[in-house]
């Protein structure tokens, strides 16, 4: 090759990679618009929150007076409506992906169902506080109560659970399938004995980003009728005569750890802005937890499955 | 039927376990396997042979009735299985029934992921088998017929993906084998192994003849003369032929057949 066609492809790789800087810089910046915004956002709400944070923070009703007033109603409100909403989110969902994937026969009824799952995960939370006020609060008789609200966030979960338990369910190969149907094992007992426990890191990470969805939500809980004050608990699970177990806290009525938060920062006292910004802090925490939580689950579950 | 078999069979040291006839088998609109007619022979050790696509998994497969797992699958004749006669593929043997009595080692080691004991006892525990004790006993001897034992009895606990290639498909072979079946088939099951590896598979293979019948696909037509009894030689969904090993490797009568062994084809 001469000198001069060397230098040519010289050239052209140096045009070629000067597009590879290019793009690197736009991306980086890009990568740095979503970054920055959230620091900003998290240390903007320590530096107004952090100061308010406290044992009686947590141990506080709600109060006319900032410095008195804590979160203890909201972050027992926002346990107990997510405890509802995965104990019927979590079965609901699982066995609705499992009879998708192995049950269902590949028609055009099934095509349907896909779809409207699909087109379910978009419909906008408030419309599912609309139908929850229909269904729940009145038509069954819920009433405005954490029974209510853990249901309508399962049902607006219920897409995110059924969607990841799927993609679970499918990264399991065929030949582990086969190899349990070979030995002679039904469905139930593929299933039950392997897919389902193969696909538990999967099903669990989709469990808890839908979690961590649902504790944020506030439009649907307004709209199922969430109080904003409220300076009572809920009856104790737990009571000191036979059975032992109440669920009279299932009926009670709430609130959560974001209408909490809108409450206080529709007060025009500047403390209560803090309150509002510690109360964010909080939530902010828990849903990262949650999210730590699930990358973890992940990675433990995983390092022990290799296909 | 070569004469040497039928003679074989006149004379009683040879029994059939099971016959193929006028088996045709189709994936949706495509016809894989043409009017298959053959025998395969008790405690003897059957090979299918040929080129990739020829349709000797299909044939296997049709052995356990895998393809009942996926839609638009059909098949038509007859596999009937000896001594009770019974039609694996009339539509009223549940399959699972002849996956009782058959099992199949797969082509990729496919342990699950769980300890080489659960492993081993998955297909007693299908069946139903709750007592510790005969499990337990069961698991040893299919590690045993697998030439397995000796190298996991310290550590029957531990994951299985932990083991080696060919130690995880011996120890899928110990899975087929803990159910005690009738056949065993074999799809290509060196294919994913080392040669010292296949060594031991094929030493394996022949001897658990004794006990079962056995069908191996395989690729390898070295490996098909190693450890097989009978050979058939399939191409295009047909078996072109089938005959005991020495003569389809001596002395072939099909001039196809002859072609694809001495390497001239395929």
């Amino acid at each position: 090759m001469d000198q001069i066609a060397l230098k040519e492809i010289r050239d052209l790789i140096a045009r070629h990679k000067r597009r590879d800087v290019i793009f690197a810089a736009v991306g980086l910046l890009c990568v740095s618009i979503a970054a920055i915004t959230f620091t900003a956002l998290v240390i903007d709400m320590v530096i107004d929150g952090s100061p308010r944070l406290s044992w009686d923070f947590f141990t506080n009703f709600p109060s006319r007076r900032p410095a008195h007033a804590g979160i203890l109603s909201a972050w027992v409100g926002s346990t107990l409506v997510m405890l509802v909403t995965a104990v019927s989110a979590i079965p609901v969902g699982v066995a609705g992906a499992v009879y998708l994937e192995e049950y269902a026969p590949k028609n055009w009824f099934t095509a349907v169902i896909e779809i409207n799952i699909t087109n379910l995960a978009g419909v906008p939370s408030i419309v599912y506080g609309l139908l929850a006020l229909g269904l729940f609060v009145y038509a069954l008789g819920l009433g405005q109560s954490i029974l209510s609200a853990g249901l309508t966030l399962g049902l607006l979960i219920l897409p995110v659970v059924i969607v990841a338990t799927r993609e679970a369910i499918r990264s399991i190969p065929g030949s582990i399938r086969e190899a349990a149907y070979a030995v002679g094992a039904t469905k139930w007992e593929t299933t039950w004995d392997h897919v389902l426990p193969y696909s538990l890191p999967g099903i669990m990470t989709g469990v808890i980003i839908g979690m961590a969805r649902a504790i944020g939500e506030t439009a649907p809980i307004i709209t199922i009728g969430a109080l904003t004050f409220i300076a009572f608990l809920p009856p104790s699970p737990i009571t000191s005569t036979f059975p032992f177990v109440s669920f009279e806290w299932l009926m009670a009525p709430f609130t959560v750890m974001p209408i909490q938060m809108f409450n206080w920062t529709s007060r025009p006292e500047a403390a209560f802005h803090q309150n509002a910004a510690a109360a964010g802090l909080v939530l902010l925490l828990m849903t990262l937890s949650m999210n730590a939580l699930a990358i973890y689950i992940r990675y433990r579950l995983r390092k022990r499955i290799k296909w | 039927m070569s004469k040497v078999t039928e003679g074989q069979l006149a004379a009683g040291s040879l029994v059939l376990k099971a016959e193929t006839k006028r088996l045709n088998f189709h994936y949706g609109a495509f016809q894989a396997l043409k009017s298959i007619s053959m025998p395969l022979y008790e405690k003897k050790v059957t090979a299918l042979i040929g080129p990739s696509g020829c349709g000797k998994s299909t044939y296997l497969r049709c052995f356990n009735r895998m393809h009942d797992l996926y839609p638009g699958n059909r098949y038509e004749g007859e596999i009937v299985l000896y001594p009770d006669n019974t039609n694996l593929l009339h539509p009223h043997v549940d399959p699972i029934e002849v996956r009782m009595r058959i099992s199949m080692v797969f082509q990729k080691p496919n342990p699950f992921p769980k300890s080489i004991y659960e492993n081993v006892a998955y297909g007693l525990r299908v069946r139903g088998e709750r007592k510790a004790s005969i499990v337990d006993d069961k698991v040893e001897q299919a590690l045993r017929g697998a030439a397995l034992w000796d190298e996991v009895k310290h550590r029957l606990k531990h994951l299985a993906f932990n083991l080696s290639g060919g130690q995880q498909q011996r120890l899928c072979i110990a899975r087929a084998l803990a159910t005690e079946p009738e056949i065993l088939l074999f799809d290509e099951p060196t294919s994913a192994l080392d040669p010292i590896a296949t060594a031991s598979i094929e030493e394996l293979i022949t001897d658990l003849k004794s006990k079962l019948t056995i069908l191996i696909v395989t690729h390898n037509m070295q490996q098909a003369a190693r450890v097989s009894d009978y050979t058939a030689y399939m191409y295009l969904g047909e078996v072109v032929e089938f005959d005991a090993t020495d003569t389809i490797f001596i002395k072939p009568k099909n001039k196809a057949t002859e072609d694809y062994i001495t390497g001239r084809f395929g």
